[in-house]
């Protein structure tokens, strides 16, 4: 494997990865796929290894999968959950990550309410960071949780296919995603053609200059049709001051993947979700329970990525070649 | 008779006279004599200050002394001491301290600590509403008879259009003008750059050039409606440059001002995450940037204001969203502009204008030029010395510079103040 340019300290954004890393992590998130269909799940390669989940922002869904992640790699983790500002407490992020230091972890998983935090972490840490998202700007590991189940469901007879070529469409709050943050870096780097569908509230001004690359509808009907996969984002009402649509009724009927829309996706097109889905709204529970739908495929996904990126940011010298062979 | 001091065959350069001549000053007393050509035989100091530049002493607009109420910031005497040892022989410090300066009394104490510290004149500005509410007028009459300058809410915008008007009509009785912070607060709301490109790969949430302009054009607006003076603070908009320049045609009385770093950085210097980079308004895009430079030429901005903000790392060490806005800029402001000359984007004379007879000129100052007859406030400055920006070296008492670790050209050597030395660069002459 090629790992001259593949060696990765930190996991700050998906902006900060090249091709070479990104694969690196895909190929090594595969054989922790494979080892997690086994009976013994448990692998011995972090013991002794401390892993810091630090949530600044309550997030269930994310911070289990990095425990359940760790603790399959026999890894330490503790988790240490900062309220919803670090400021509240009057502790400021610098003292947090001092009082981490004194920890000796060996990577810190952070998620933060504010974009950079991780970079901020990484100038001040000596361990290996990984961003669980940040602000309104990545969460690379849900982009390459998403990158591998499209790999899987472009595959055939359990061969992973390429994203080459296909077209992605990645409908809702553009703007207020970190989600799409990251999968607006990776998707196209992966080779794959990305649009996205959502109101003109919900698209970021900086959009055509940032992502130059990047296909911008404001109507979901004809933008969707052709698409081989298409990934419906949460409304995240908690996280939005402003009104950026009228109702939840006028969101889901123009910007909703309900079963008639379903229906004229092309045969093998898949349907993501990151979640936790507000039902009816962005997603009829009957597409999101649906045969095109490849949403738990996201969570068992997410567990292998999560290894991925914890064996290669807090396994020191480890070499992915031999990683089948250890365990 | 009076001490003479002879500040011998520099390069004086004097916008206000249209100036820019080899020179010899002669001040006496606390006043300028006379620009010779020759240097006279008799002085009681006589300065070399050949291969100088001589310039009437740089005013500042827009400085945070930080006092009374955060000291560990900044405080009168430390800030007057970054002050002359940027150039600045005076400068007008913000309302917005702890108490506000919206009564006689806190602007008595700012004056009184500036008389102590000796070194460059303090102007105070006084508040436009009590406690920078945007509600009640604070007592203009009485903070300008204590020895206000001028009027702001700076930090804040005044969101009331009315409120706005009633200043504007008051402050016009009282002969002076209303400096704005131009920012609508429900368009910035939350936000903690320019949005734009940067904002938008940067994950934060943004603050729209529109949030300047609506309120630049409204405050025109309800000057039409008034009359009086507007100065708008800090501005840093392509559409704002374009309100003042078309008002300023239709001979509105209104002035603005431009900091060196909306003028020397753009919204991509954010890309670290670097809180020093951090201020209000935020830093723009490039074609504002451009804009700026446009304007600073073709005299729609008055003058180069540094809007001096000292914070410590207890504000400033945080997540980006989180820190505090602004940058100190009393220190590094003359050489960021002289840059602007040797890059060819500004004419000498036009930008010792801008530092000087500009500033001047929007309060009425009879400072700015080295007239015979006005107080001898001088800067003496090296254009060709270079120098790297050293946070660790500010005489001020915060280190909040996105500029560190620059090579600037143009260092300023000493600096004086009705007649009296009261900085010497420790690094050599003149
Ligand atoms: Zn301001």
């Amino acid at each position: 494997m090629g790992t001259r340019n593949a060696l990765i300290r930190h996991v700050l954004g998906i902006g900060e990865l090249n091709l070479s890393q990104v694969e690196t992590i895909l190929k090594t998130a595969r054989v922790f796929k494979e080892i997690l269909s086994r009976p013994v799940k448990k692998v011995p390669t972090l013991r002794g290894r401390l892993a810091v989940n630090l949530f600044f922002e309550p997030s269930t869904r994310t911070r289990t999968s990095f425990e359940v992640a760790g603790k399959m790699l026999s890894a330490d983790v503790i988790n240490f959950s900062g309220s919803s500002s670090s400021l509240t407490k009057g502790e400021t992020l610098m003292d947090t990550a001092k009082n981490l230091e004194a920890m000796h972890p060996d990577v810190v998983v952070v998620r933060s309410h504010a974009a950079g935090v991780p970079w901020m972490l990484a100038r001040n840490l000596g361990c290996a960071v990984v961003n669980a998202g940040d602000g309104l700007h990545e969460h690379p590991s849900q982009a390459l949780l998403d990158a591998l189940t499209l790999q899987d469901a472009f595959g055939s007879a359990g061969e992973p296919g390429s994203l080459r070529g296909k077209r992605i469409v990645i409908v809702g709050d553009i703007t207020h995603s970190r989600v799409a943050g990251s999968n607006l870096r990776l998707l196209p780097m992966l080779g794959a053609k990305v649009r996205v569908v959502g109101p003109p509230t919900m698209i970021p001004l900086g959009m055509r200059q940032a992502f130059p690359g990047i296909e911008v509808s404001h109507q979901l009907d004809g933008a969707f049709e052709d698409a081989d996969a298409v990934m419906m984002l949460r409304i995240q009402k908690e996280r939005i001051a402003e009104p950026l649509f009228p109702t939840d009724r006028e969101y889901s009927r123009l910007f909703g993947l309900g079963l008639a829309r379903a229906e004229r996706l092309k045969k093998d097109a898949v349907v993501l979700h990151p979640g936790p889905i507000n039902r009816g709204v962005e997603l009829d529970p009957r597409v999101a329970d649906g045969p095109a739908s490849v949403i738990l495929d996201q969570v068992e996904n997410g567990v292998a990525v999560r290894m991925a990126l914890l064996y290669l940011t807090a396994g020191h010298d480890n070499d992915p070649e031999r990683l089948g062979a250890e365990s | 008779m009076a001490k003479r001091t002879v500040i011998a065959n520099g390069r004086v350069v004097d916008p206000a006279q249209g100036l820019d001549e080899v020179r010899s000053v002669v001040l006496e007393g606390e006043v300028v004599k006379d620009l010779l050509k020759r240097p006279p035989s008799k002085a009681d100091t006589l300065v070399d200050a050949r291969g100088m530049l001589v310039t009437p002493g740089f005013i500042d607009l827009h400085v945070h002394l930080r006092e009374p109420g955060h000291e560990y910031k900044e405080d009168v005497a430390s800030g007057a001491m970054a002050a002359v040892a940027g150039g600045f022989t005076t400068i007008v410090s913000m309302p917005n301290t702890d108490p506000v300066n919206d009564s006689p009394t806190v602007t008595e104490l700012i004056l009184d600590r500036a008389r102590r510290a000796r070194l460059c004149r303090v102007l105070p500005a006084g508040a436009v509403t009590v406690g920078l509410k945007g509600e009640a007028l604070a007592e203009m009459g009485l903070l300008a008879q204590a020895g206000c300058v001028i009027f702001t809410d700076d930090g804040k915008p005044v969101m009331s259009a009315s409120v706005m008007r009633r200043a504007l009509e008051y402050a016009k009785g009282l002969g002076l003008a209303v400096m704005v912070h131009e920012e609508d607060l429900t368009l910035s709301k939350g936000g903690a750059m320019h949005e734009g490109e940067h904002s938008t790969t940067l994950g934060l949430k943004g603050i729209p050039s529109a949030a300047e302009d609506v309120m630049v054009v409204r405050d025109i607006a309800l000057l039409e409606t008034t009359g009086g003076h507007l100065h708008v603070a800090h501005l840093s908009t392509e559409g704002a440059a374009r309100a003042v320049r078309a008002a300023k045609k239709r001979k509105l009385k209104v002035t603005c001002e431009v900091t060196p770093h909306h003028f020397s950085l753009t919204d991509e210097a954010v890309a670290s995450y670097d809180t020093s980079t951090k201020m209000a308004p935020p830093l723009r895009a490039s074609a504002d940037r451009k804009a700026l430079l446009k304007a600073l030429r073709d005299g729609t901005v008055d003058a180069i204001a540094t809007d001096h903000a000292p914070h410590s790392a207890v504000e400033k060490d945080l997540e980006y969203p989180a820190a505090a806005n602004g940058v100190v800029g009393l220190e590094t402001a003359a050489a960021l502009t002289l840059k602007l000359v040797l890059e060819g984007e500004l004419p000498l004379l036009r930008a010792i204008e801008l530092l000087t007879s500009g500033p001047a000129g929007v309060l009425g100052l009879e400072t700015g030029t080295l007239l015979p007859g006005r107080p001898a406030d001088l800067t003496i400055v090296d254009l060709d010395e270079a120098w790297d920006v050293d946070p660790k070296r500010f005489y001020s008492k915060s280190r909040n510079t996105p500029f560190a670790g620059w090579r600037l050209q143009g260092r300023v050597k000493s600096t004086w103040v009705a007649g009296r030395k009261v900085y010497q660069d420790r690094g050599g002459a003149a």
